[in-house]
């Protein structure tokens, strides 16, 4: 009885790990997913040094439309 | 400082990115990394909401003071808010499609968002058909209130009223009572904070280009 009872509860110790939910774990622990948040970093920095710059053009326009 | 607004903006976006792909998430089935797509996906159509919302008050200032100025930036606003509600039809297109099994399904939220696109669009085509200024003005601030006023209908009351996929919906309570953890909250607010001001700058962009083609003109 005992032995039924212990080989259920490991089955269903197995089971419940089988169901875990799959998340990134792998590629945090690799460290990886750093590369992806670089990736995006330059990404956003570049449209935002494109954001900054149109920015300033359009600022050097209106002080000439301005005289 | 009159820049401080868009450094915030900047600063927001870059905790946004960082904080959304680094920081735990609840682990839920058939969501599981995907739910970080919150952080991107739902900014979108809350800055495309502000930012009608945001038009709406110019158009309404512009019936009573009659100034080209608030239409001008009644039209800007709608010009850069259809961008992010374009962006939020395809990133939640990518979503819907990898945990509701179809890129578009008969939702009544996604059906809902695309008749309000359509509003929009119609508003811009609206503009384009009038040559008069003072009079393209009033029509079409008196066209953009009721524009805003079906966004309501179709985005924020519709949904409510029958099943949704979307969380919140369907008689839910707010989607953030259980679904939303404290540690996404504390990406998810500023991330919306980051992409409004963000929306908000490219509209700034836009007036100026706007004006100054005016004092060109004139």
């Amino acid at each position: 009885m005992k032995i039924v009872l212990l080989l259920l509860s490991i089955l269903l110790a197995l089971q419940t790990q089988a169901q875990e939910i799959p998340m990134a774990d792998e590629m945090r622990a690799n460290g990886k997913i750093y590369v992806v948040v670089a990736v995006l970093g330059v990404i956003l920095l570049g449209l935002i040094i494109y954001l900054i710059s149109l920015d300033r053009k359009i600022k050097k326009l209106e002080e000439e439309t301005e005289k | 400082m009159r820049y401080w607004w868009k450094a915030l903006a900047v600063l927001l976006l870059f905790y946004t990115l960082i904080g959304g792909f680094l920081i735990e998430v609840p682990r839920q089935v058939i969501l599981y990394e995907s739910i970080r797509n919150l952080y991107f996906h739902v900014p979108m159509w809350f800055s495309m909401i502000f930012l009608f919302l945001l038009s709406t008050i110019y158009s309404i200032k512009n019936l009573s003071s009659g100034s080209l100025e608030d239409d001008r930036k009644a039209i800007e606003l709608v010009n850069v808010g259809i961008i992010f509600g374009v962006l939020g039809t395809i990133t939640g297109s990518i979503w819907a499609k990898f945990t509701w099994g179809a890129w578009w399904t008969n939702d009544v939220k996604l059906n809902g968002s695309a008749i309000t696109m359509l509003i929009y669009l119609a508003y811009l085509v609206l503009r384009g058909s009038l040559d008069d200024e003072q009079k393209r003005a009033r029509i079409s601030a008196v066209y953009n209130i009721f524009a805003f006023v079906l966004l309501i209908v179709f985005i924020g009351i519709l949904p409510r009223m029958t099943d949704s996929l979307h969380p919140g919906n369907g008689g839910n309570p707010g989607f953030n009572n259980y679904d939303l953890d404290n540690n996404m909250k504390l990406v998810f607010y500023p991330a919306v904070v980051a992409w409004i001001l963000l929306a908000l700058w490219m509209a700034n962009l836009r007036l100026r280009i706007s004006r100054l083609k005016e004092n060109l003109s004139s």
